[in-house]
């Protein structure tokens, strides 16, 4: 245990003296009420990559996501312990002092299932944008326009922005809510599952979509697919019982793993 | 087989039983509508008959003497009830918005929701007699705007109540994504949760004014009545209700033709609201 912990340690010491981290999560512990959900976890979110978490179901995975923009806040019980460090500036993600605004406005989230607002298409993209307190309203829609654009939804509502997005079928609202986040030009973009309530195809252009997103934005994403991981991320950490097993490229991840839990989950014998 | 038998002989005692039951549910629905149709039919034959041009543009005439109207009443109803609304409807809406979005987690606030639920079914002429003893009796006499606070303590539970639940129907994962994108928690409520359930908000506001517009005990402390037409709304008013109990009491003919005149023209007012109420629901499910 204590090796393992070393090298751990070891690990991250030196991921975090590499430049290009984003993200420095450092003996993170959360609480929910008495229970004690993520254990002392440690690791590093490069960026402009895609870093993938896995595990089983109730391993702490989405619980570690909504800690990056402090989702946990909005519910009663909870206690963060530790740091979780965002780059450039080096602010402690999780500081008592820091609003959970400002993070939330540099730290853009897609959740589970597709959430659009009850609002035309064109009005949920730009709600981050009035958030941020932009008026103009050629920037506005200059905004939005790319934000669709890059989310590869643009030629299928370019006809319709006015139209309710409930009109939009579950692939697209998904990608709506994709333009939604990214049109505030965050600097991380969290996903959590965002697959999980869309069809094959549907999850394609969205795996496609997080790819081509990297290039603008560093990513985490939530999978509980371990194909999807293996397809999209750059990094993989693997988690169990609300501890990190095990973090490392995907590649080596998925074809030298090397904890043994690691092996057993990622070859599907149990999970 | 012998278990053949005993299943058809299940099946029939089954069908048996349903058709008992659905004659005796039948027949007590029945019994319910009678009444309702019978009343509804009443209203409208002796209302009509006694329905005039003069009922809304006249005020009463001495008895005896003819064209005599009950434009005091309707005035004095219209008066008393938009003032009840302008008090009522912003009260019951915030209230609402403070139980579904501030208080659900908070125990205080599902005991003080339980009193609000109580409250929708409270006795009318205690709130009345309670204003009575706050806002007439100090002054020494009746007043229009006592009757429309009687009237907006009567609406503002019925609407915090459906505000309230029409807000829990939001869902939760359309607050969060309004959160991650920074908005604080007032903005996520203006431009999501309200935007999100206003029909239904709506449709709340409307059953409140449709509650306390047939409503007479609590202006029988409050209001009171007015022969005359009167616009202060410091001074006593009269409403179609207290009229109508007034008339149907009296002992002239001509007072009780008024009198079912003023109930049809009440119960149609209360049915149109109703109507739309229900159109208003209808494109809030089909959205």
């Amino acid at each position: 245990m204590a090796l393992k912990n070393f090298i751990k340690k070891k690990e991250t010491e030196t991921l975090a003296e590499n430049k290009g981290v984003k993200i420095s999560v450092r003996n993170l512990n959360f609480y929910y009420g008495t229970n004690h959900v993520l254990k002392d976890i440690s690791m590093d979110i490069h960026e402009k990559k895609i870093t993938a978490i896995i595990g089983p179901s109730g391993c702490g995975k989405t619980t570690l996501l909504r800690c990056f923009n402090r989702m946990h806040d909005l519910y009663p019980g909870n206690r963060y312990e530790g740091e979780i460090i965002l780059y450039p500036d080096g602010i402690n993600i999780i500081g008592k002092n820091i609003d959970p605004i400002r993070i939330r406005m540099r730290i853009g989230m897609v959740f589970q299932k597709p959430n659009p607002f009850p609002k035309s298409i064109f009005e949920n993209v730009a709600y981050g944008l009035k958030l941020k307190g932009i008026k103009d309203k050629e920037v506005i829609y200059e905004k939005v326009k790319d934000a669709l654009e890059a989310s590869a939804l643009w030629d299928e509502v370019k006809d319709r922005l006015n139209d309710n997005a409930y009109s939009l079928s579950g692939g697209q609202q998904q990608r709506l809510c994709i333009a939604r986040a990214i049109a505030p030009e965050p600097e991380v973009l969290l996903f959590d599952e965002p697959t999980s309530a869309l069809d094959p195809i549907s999850t394609a252009k969205i795996e496609e979509l997080v790819v081509e997103l990297k290039k603008r934005v560093t990513i985490i994403i939530v999978t509980h697919n371990m194909q999807q991981a293996a397809r999209v991320s750059d990094y993989t950490s693997f988690m169990y019982m609300g501890e990190l097993i095990e973090f490392g490229s995907t590649e080596k991840i998925f074809t030298k793993p090397e904890n043994k839990l690691t092996e057993d989950y990622i070859t599907g014998r149990f999970g | 087989m012998g278990s053949e038998e005993y299943i058809s002989r299940v099946i029939l005692k089954r069908k048996i039983v349903n058709i008992l039951m659905l004659g005796l549910s039948s027949l007590t629905a029945l019994y319910g509508m009678i009444w309702l149709f019978w009343i509804l039919a009443d209203v409208i034959i002796e209302g009509l008959s006694f329905l005039s041009i003069n009922l809304f543009i006249n005020d009463p005439t001495p008895p005896g003497i003819e064209g005599g109207g009950l434009r005091h009443a309707f005035v004095g109803h219209f008066i008393i009830t938009f003032m009840a609304t302008l008090m009522g409807v912003p009260v019951g809406i915030g209230t609402g918005i403070f139980f579904a979005e501030y208080g659900r987690h908070s125990r205080l606030i599902k005991s003080l929701r339980s009193i609000t639920d109580i409250l929708v079914s409270f006795p009318s002429i205690v709130i009345g007699t309670f204003v009575y003893a706050f806002m007439v009796k100090p002054v020494g006499h009746f007043s229009g705007i006592s009757g429309s606070v009687a009237l907006a303590l009567l609406m503002i539970p019925v609407i915090a109540i459906t505000t309230d639940e029409i807000l829990k129907l939001v869902p939760n994962s359309l607050r969060e994504a309004g959160y991650a994108l920074g908005a604080r928690r007032w903005q996520v409520i203006k431009d999501i949760s309200l935007s999100a359930a206003k029909r239904g908000i709506l449709t709340g506001v409307i059953l409140g004014i449709a509650r306390v517009s047939g409503e007479t005990a609590p202006l029988l402390f409050t209001a009171f009545n007015n022969n005359f037409l009167t616009f202060d709304p410091t001074q006593p008013m009269a409403s179609l209700t207290v009229t109508i109990f007034q008339y149907a009491m009296g002992p002239y003919e001509e007072w009780h033709g008024q009198a079912w005149a003023a109930s049809l023209v009440l119960t149609m007012g209360a049915l149109l609201f109703f109507i739309s109420a229900k159109i208003i629901i209808h494109g809030f499910r089909r959205k």
